[in-house]
């Protein structure tokens, strides 16, 4: 390693430089405020120089045996930087509200990025784990960060739990590849001819992966963790910490594509399938807009597995793009909670959103587009994924699993508008005082629902960095 | 240009007459006429002058910008005879739905007019987009203020009425959404280009399943049987205006969709399935007219006439003679006019009544002599009474399907007696017979005179010079190849 290489980390030398810098800094003396800047300063610093790499277009850089910087990385990379950059920002807004020790949790969540970047860089199963454990290991102290509060604390002790186990899924299948193959880099796992102990192998990761991006039937844990953890501790989790493990996922399955491993294709697409379903139909009733929006994530990420399912050029392109688009939806719903939520209390309730098109027009206008976006209706970033997805789908002429998609998004547009009639109809009796809605969390959102405007109305240059992601 | 002017117009008003509201309320209104009028002018007047020197060739205007080169999607918007049609019966409404919302909204009116011109601005560009990825985006894009329309300015039951319009549209949507990518690469053309979608060669089995994509999308929003079961309820417990545009202008996005779309792109998938699709379209002619007379809520019944007449403009559609295709295009105009007067009708009634249920109402005719005149006009022209637009319209409809299929078609005269049953029942309920209630009740006032005065001079200018419309059309319809 020269120090060359150690240019294409950059953004993940600058986002653990950080963590040092924070981590002395609370040592010396605890300012939230001024924690908050340095974390947002760093995630800034490292997004800037993550898109000045993508704009230099330098192609693949193998940097030691563990970690690759290349297109999909980079922008994966700048997807996980912008959601930590986005999520500093609302919870200095969410924590400010809150009596606790504030400073460590930028610590955390700076980790988790850090970890997330690891994983979406990762060419080889022990910088896969090593960034996987730092993801999940940060996240579980995030979940139950706030710990008066007894739901976060149990969402907290489930993840750590499950993530473990997952974790211990994932170690066993990566040792059975390894007894196989005799070696720890992604590329080799699709050289062999499929013996059993490689099929068990692949089968335990597939558990992992599929527990990380909360696909069916390995979903169980979503609703409650989104429910618990805080807001924004959600928002991150929805977004950064999925993109990172479909990072991962599209650089291992690439090399020879899914089709190579008919068994693992098929054990996907039924996954896919069921999620699709699953997804949307348990979300159908739901009364409290985290556990919607968790179920609507396992949704989400059934349609991206339809992308990985699909394989080819289309396929992984139109799986970042629709990442990409997911991300930003879903940091303005989970902007919208975040904001929403005063005191003690979480904006959870279906209930504490009636009439908000009335009383908060601009931060309905703000959920209205989200909803919308993750429906997939036009003028949204979620049109343009869909339409991708779709385009990608039918070119492969999947269609069974387009058929199963359109008919799983059509039961998924009736809770996008439950939420949007709760918030459109009036509310009888006087409600309770909703939270001011502050500088910083007005302009996040405004931020964010400009980014989701483009993305649907003008996705050509997203479109174009996406389309040189060739070879994947 | 001015095809891109068209919608920004519409869109532009619409945000000023919201945010002109919030200033000084009843701005929004007169701000929201002027758009609308604004467009019909200019339309009127880019058409006096011929579009400068295009008239001969296909397309009088068009324009085009890349917009997604890496799927080869570009904004393209073209208006030829059948584009120009629909949209001067679309500004033409749309003023309408403006002067009708005039007193009726009182609540959330800048949202309201917002609403409405954005609808209106989706209609326009469906009615204008030949890059087929555009033209999705605009039937999509429709969809959220027409709901949002229902949703929050309805009747008792919006709520279910709403959903129920919204979940059939985009089950369609999302159909046709598979159906032209299929086409777009299935085509070999990998352009989402109309122009070059044309005379594409497909295998016949591919063509067939996409065509039915297509179909289907059309045939919810249409609606044909059995996928009508929105139309009622969003009709229903939509506000006046809403059910206005709802069906004049919504329902002829499914009807030019077809013409526009299924047939030249698939014509020979098309013929092979036009036997279903007559029947289904006599099926519709017949049941909606029988429905229609069961129906004891005025609205409702109004809405089973429209699918009704509806079943003409698929008979005719699939047809494939010149002389139906020019009764479909008049059908959907006349039924845009005569249809869209009962709704502001019943609107006018239940203002004045507080109820759309026609059993509390009967001998309004004493009450309101002039209101009932103009119902018995509009009546008359709903079930074909010569002289007026929709007699045109149905007799070529008719006059052309029958080489088609003569079955299919006699059956669907029965379709004319049927209708003068229900008008003539709806004239016997609301205004006959004896006065439930005795309190005075005001008659037209002017602004409704102006209304009605309009739509009736439609119709009869409809009915008396029909060749003005077939002018228009001539090179549409000269233009498909396969008549």
């Amino acid at each position: 390693m020269t120090g060359y290489d150690l240019l294409f980390l950059l953004p993940l030398v600058i986002v653990a430089g950080t963590v040092l810098l924070v981590m002395s800094s609370i040592a010396l003396r605890r300012r939230h405020l001024l924690v908050a800047l340095m974390s947002d300063a760093g995630f800034l610093a490292a997004l800037i120089a993550n898109l000045a790499l993508l704009a230099a277009d330098d192609g693949s850089h193998q940097v030691t045996a563990l970690l690759i910087v290349d297109r999909s990385s980079l922008i994966f990379g700048a997807l996980i930087l912008f959601a930590g950059l986005i999520v500093t920002l609302l919870s200095y807004d969410y924590l400010k509200r809150r009596d606790e020790r504030r400073e460590e949790y930028y610590l955390l969540l700076l980790l988790a990025a850090a970890g997330a970047l690891v994983l979406a860089g990762a060419a080889h199963f022990a910088s896969f784990f090593l960034g996987l454990e730092l993801l999940s290991v940060s996240l579980f102290a995030m979940i139950a960060y706030l710990r008066t509060r007894p739901d976060a604390l149990e969402a907290g002790v489930k993840y750590l739990v499950l993530a473990g186990a997952s974790s211990a899924f994932m170690l066993f299948g990566v040792a059975l590849i390894y007894a196989q193959t005799g070696r720890l880099d992604f590329s080799a796992l699709f050289m062999m001819r499929a013996s059993p102990w490689l099929i068990a192998g692949l089968a335990l990761l597939v558990t992992a992966v599929g527990f990380k991006l909360a696909l069916a039937p390995f979903h169980w844990w979503t609703p409650d963790i989104y429910q618990g953890a805080p807001a924004p501790v959600t928002a991150f989790m929805a977004t950064a910490s999925k993109a990172a493990m479909v990072a991962a996922l599209l650089r291992i399955a690439a090399p020879a594509g899914l089709d190579q491993q008919p068994r693992l294709w098929y054990a996907l697409a039924a996954m896919s399938v069921i999620s699709m379903f699953l997804g949307n139909l348990l979300a159908l009733r739901q009364n409290s807009v985290k556990r919607l929006l968790a179920y609507s994530s396992i949704a989400h990420l059934g349609y991206v597995l339809v992308a990985l399912l699909v394989g080819g050029t289309a396929g992984s392109q139109a799986a970042t793009f629709y990442l990409i688009a997911y991300t930003v939806t879903m940091l303005a719903a989970f902007g919208v909670v975040s904001v929403m939520s005063a005191g003690e209390t979480e904006a959870d309730a279906l209930e504490t959103y009636r009439g908000l098109f009335w009383r908060r027009p601009f931060v309905a206008a703000v959920m209205t587009a989200s909803l919308l976006s993750l429906a997939g209706i036009p003028l949204t970033a979620g049109f343009v994924a869909k339409f991708y997805l779709v385009a990608a789908g039918v070119r492969d002429a999947q269609w069974a699993l387009v058929l199963v998609l359109i008919a799983a998004s059509v039961i998924g547009l009736f809770y996008y508008l439950r939420v949007i009639w709760t918030m459109l109809s009036a509310s009888d009796p006087a409600p309770a005082a909703l939270p001011a809605l502050s500088l910083i969390g007005g302009t996040v959102l405004a931020a964010l629902v400009v980014a989701l405007l483009w993305l649907g109305l003008y996705p050509a240059p997203i479109l174009r960095l996406i389309g040189r992601v060739s070879g994947l | 240009m001015m095809l891109i002017g068209l919608i920004v117009v519409l869109i532009a008003g619409g945000v000023i007459a919201w945010a002109a509201e919030s200033r000084r309320a009843g701005t929004a209104r007169w701000i929201a006429l002027a758009a609308v009028v604004f467009d019909g002018g200019w339309l009127g007047w880019a058409g006096a002058t011929g579009f400068g020197n295009s008239l001969g060739s296909r397309w009088l205007a068009t324009v085009s910008y890349p917009w997604i080169p890496m799927f080869r999607i570009s904004f393209e918007l073209s208006l030829d005879g059948l584009s120009l049609v629909m949209l001067a019966l679309t500004f033409f409404l749309g003023a309408i739905a403006v002067l009708v919302s005039w007193r009726e909204i009182t609540e959330r009116v800048g949202f309201y007019f917002f609403n409405l011109l954005l609808t209106l601005a989706g209609v326009t560009g469906v009615f204008l987009a030949t890059d087929l990825f555009l033209f999705y985006f605009f039937w999509e894009l429709m969809l959220v203020p027409m709901y949002l329309l229902i949703a929050i300015w309805g009747h008792e039951n919006r709520r279910y009425a709403s959903f129920k319009f919204f979940l059939f549209t985009q089950l369609g949507g999302l159909l046709m959404l598979v159906a032209i990518l299929g086409l777009v690469f299935f085509s070999g053309v990998h352009s989402f280009s109309y122009e070059k979608l044309l005379d594409t060669k497909l295998d016949p089995r591919t063509a067939m399943l996409l065509m039915l994509g297509f179909f289907v999308a059309f045939a919810i929003k249409l609606p044909a049987i059995p996928l009508h079961t929105w139309l009622p309820d969003a009709h229903t417990e939509a506000p006046t205006a809403a059910s206005v545009i709802l069906a004049g202008l919504l329902l002829k996005t499914g009807a030019y969709g077809l013409l526009r779309f299924v047939l030249p792109l698939f014509p020979y998938a098309a013929r092979e399935f036009a036997p279903v699709a007559m029947t289904i379209g006599v099926i519709g002619i017949l049941y909606g007219a029988v429905l229609a007379f069961a129906q004891t809520d005025l609205k409702r019944m109004v809405a089973y006439t429209s699918v009704s007449h509806m079943g003409f403009v698929l008979l005719g559609a699939f047809a494939f003679t010149a002389m139906a295709y020019r009764g479909v295009v008049m059908q959907m105009l006349c039924h845009g006019l005569s249809t869209g007067a009962l709704f502001v009708l019943a609107g006018v009634l239940q203002e004045r009544l507080h109820t759309r249920d026609l059993r509390r109402m009967g001998g309004l005719w004493a009450a309101t002599p002039r209101l009932g005149a103009v119902a018995l006009f509009f009546v008359l022209a709903s079930l074909g009474l010569p002289g007026l637009g929709n007699f045109v319209a149905e007799f070529l409809v008719l006059a052309g399907s029958f080489r088609a299929n003569p079955i299919a078609t006699s059956l669907a005269t029965i379709g004319f007696v049927l209708a003068t049953v229900y008008a003539l029942a709806l004239m016997q309920r609301a205004f006959f017979g004896a006065r439930a209630a005795t309190d005075s009740i005001a008659d037209l006032s002017p602004r409704e005179w102006l209304i009605f005065g309009a739509m009736m001079a439609g119709l009869i200018y409809l009915g008396l010079f029909p060749d003005g419309v077939f002018r228009l059309l001539e090179h549409v319809v000269r233009a498909k190849s396969m008549l």
